[in-house]
């Protein structure tokens, strides 16, 4: 059985139109081999979550330059354990604070990549850190 | 994508232009002096629009700011005017940027978080509580609800007794670049057209010392294209609006003078101060031959320029300061009239007051130590930046050719042309970046660990005391009169009228910005883009 590929789901929340990063990072991934899913600006968590479900993705991604990250990442959370899909991964990225990280490591929050972050670490850590659904499955 | 090399470790510019290895009179052949660069203050205006430059008036120091509340926004602003600042420039929050007020949903978490929270006429008073608006001009980053916030400042004026006829600013009212870069947008293209060349009508008769729009480079560059992109795209940008607005029966002379541009700072320093050189001779040269303009004015590109944002870096902060300090003298040497130079920890947040204090200083220290400002266009006839100048500008109109020949700006977004070219530029950065080609000190060179500095942190009671402001604003008006001001802005929406008069109907009773957005999307319909990456 062939391996499934990682599927991604690359989010923007909050009102920021800032998808320079985004966009970059949806194809680097798609490039190296993810399946990548990019939800346009503007989604609530309620649209992140749900589309993260429908299409059955390993990695959510969220990308956010607006300051509202406290606000709206704990809601995204909040969601994906309410509606038993915890199991996915949540990266985040965007103009981030320091001294907010820990906050949203500790709501789940696997990792977070700051302005400077190169494309290959995001990769690489995906690579390392996420196992596709049918992968899952069979362990 | 041809101005891209993908050469390991060629000597090319942040845009990935190959520079030579040595300029000689051999690569001016064929220019003439007076018809390409002329005297500043002289056709083509290469050299400048003014004859003595920054003799005759510095140019502007206007920090870009606005954060939390009213309150706190108005305290900022005569902070940084008491410390030599000379013209403000407001920063709204995302959800007045897009049109929405604070108690709508879309805006939780968002209130006060990028700039000031604005959602009726309330809050744009204490903004400019104890500013005389007649001696301090104002710009303000504002687009699809431009008009909006434009009628309430015209308003504020007026109840501090202060004629629009007097006041001076800028609103950035720039649509197309919305839609092709920043993705602030809220109608489709052809009212937010309409609603744009209304403002060109009624500045031009009624607030004549206002710049109507700010046709903007700047946030194409942040999203990631080349300098020749964004200059070509801007430029294409400024003729859209004149077309539009000629269709309309315009005369170019009455509002054309009245266009001002924005253009960014990167880090490449004779390929900016070559693009700012390039922009002022291909802009004359457009408004000259292509729409027969005779009043000088209309031919002088007049530009505020903001250092690249996403040139600052997260690692080792204040490096930046060294960014920033070298994007404002490309700017400077490139003549700009006006200038924003960022702050040191703006990848974190919004500035802190130290931040932003060496900042202006980073400006003053340009302005009064340098010494650059003695000569106009001191490296005017360089073989070097001539070369450059003359690269860009075909480059660049060879971009204006294929635009025009697409049928125009709005269609070339339509076909997602420029979004696409910016992608593809972001995206190739990126990997040169990653591949060390190009080297980003203390990122992909010389890295090391830093201590996180301090930033600043918006009140969490900032959101409350907006939405308590709010409800008793929308208590305290006269419902009827709200009510009938909405559906007179609706009815002259739909005949088509200039709607000028009616936002400023709207906005002097309290009507909020919300609710007048929302009655002209029952009209006018709202915007959903297709995705490139």
């Amino acid at each position: 059985m062939a391996e499934k590929k990682i599927r991604v789901l690359v989010a923007k929340p909050g009102l920021d139109g800032h998808d320079r990063g985004a966009k970059v990072i949806s194809r680097s991934l798609r490039d190296a081999g993810f399946e990548v899913i990019y939800t346009g600006l503007r989604r609530t968590p309620e649209e992140i979550v749900s589309s993260a479900i429908q299409e059955d993705v390993d990695v959510i991604g969220l990308s956010i330059l607006s300051g509202a990250h406290n606000v709206l990442f704990p809601k995204v959370m909040e969601l994906l354990k309410e509606k038993g899909a915890d199991d996915i991964t949540v990266i985040a990225g965007g103009v981030i604070p320091d001294k907010d990280i820990p906050f949203l490591k500790k709501i789940g929050v696997a990792e977070t990549f700051l302005p400077g972050s190169s494309t290959e670490d995001i990769v690489r850590w995906i690579q390392e850190n996420v196992k596709s659904a049918s992968v899952k499955e069979m362990t | 994508m041809n101005d891209v090399s993908t050469e390991q470790g060629g000597f090319t510019t942040v845009s990935g232009k190959k520079i030579n290895e040595l300029y000689t009179p051999l690569d001016l052949d064929g220019s003439n002096y007076s018809s390409q660069l002329g005297f500043p203050g002289e056709y083509p205006y290469t050299r400048g629009i003014h004859p003595t430059m920054y003799r005759g008036r510095l140019w502007t120091m206007r920090q870009f700011s606005g954060f939390g509340s009213a309150e706190d926004t108005n305290k900022r602003y005569k902070y940084l005017l008491s410390h030599g600042q000379t013209g403000l420039s407001v920063a709204f929050h995302l959800p007045t940027l897009m049109g929405i007020d604070s108690d709508n949903p879309l805006a939780e978490g968002e209130i006060g978080k990028c700039g000031v929270a604005i959602d009726s006429l309330a809050d744009m008073e204490i903004l400019f509580d104890k500013i005389p608006l007649d001696k301090i001009s104002t710009s303000m980053t504002i687009n699809p609800p431009a008009a909006v916030l434009w009628a309430m400042y015209i308003a504020v004026a007026e109840k501090q007794g202060v004629s629009p006829r007097v006041i001076s600013g800028t609103i950035q009212n720039d649509i197309l670049k919305e839609y092709i870069a920043q993705k602030t947008f809220v109608f489709p293209p052809k009212p937010s057209m309409k609603l744009i060349v209304d403002t060109f009508e009624y500045g031009a008769k009624e607030v004549p010392r206002w710049n109507t729009i700010s046709i903007s480079g700047y946030h194409i560059r942040e999203a990631g294209s080349t300098a020749v992109q964004e200059l070509a795209f801007t430029l294409r940008d400024g003729i859209e609006y004149v077309e539009w607005a000629q269709k309309r029966g315009l005369d170019v002379d009455e509002f054309v003078p009245r266009l001002s541009f924005f253009f960014n700072a990167h880090n490449d320093f004779f390929e900016e101060i070559a693009k700012f050189r390039a922009a002022r001779r291909i802009w004359a040269e457009v408004m000259k031959h292509r729409f027969k303009a005779k009043n000088p004015r209309s031919l002088w590109l007049r530009f505020h320029t903001q250092t690249s944002g996403a040139s600052l870096m997260a690692q080792q902060p204040q490096n930046n300061v060294i960014r920033v300090a070298l994007q404002a003298l490309s700017a400077v040497l490139g003549g700009t009239q006006s200038l924003h130079t960022n702050s040191l920890d703006e990848t974190y947040a919004l500035p802190s007051e130290d931040a932003v204090t060496i900042a202006l200083r980073t400006q003053q220290v340009i302005a009064h130590e340098s010494g650059v400002i003695n000569s106009a266009d001191p490296l005017g006839g360089s073989y070097f930046i001539e070369a450059l100048t003359a690269q860009m500008e075909k480059e660049a109109k060879d971009y204006i050719q294929k635009i025009d020949d697409m049928g125009g700006m709005v269609k070339a977004i339509e076909l997602g042309f420029p979004q696409k070219e910016i992608a593809d530029s972001a995206y190739w950065y990126q990997k040169a970046v990653e591949k060390k080609e190009k080297i980003i000190v203390g990122v992909n060179a010389f890295e090391m660990d830093h201590e996180p500095i301090p930033t600043l942190k918006i009140k969490d009671t900032v959101a409350q005391q907006q939405l308590d402001r709010l409800k008793k604003v929308k208590k305290a008006r006269n419902h009827s009169e709200v009510k009938t001001q909405l559906l007179d802005l609706k009815k002259a929406a739909e005949d088509d009228q200039n709607l000028m008069p009616f936002l400023l109907g709207c906005v002097k009773t309290y009507t909020t910005l919300g609710e007048i957005m929302d009655a002209l999307k029952d009209i006018y319909g709202e915007y959903k883009e297709s995705i490139t990456y």
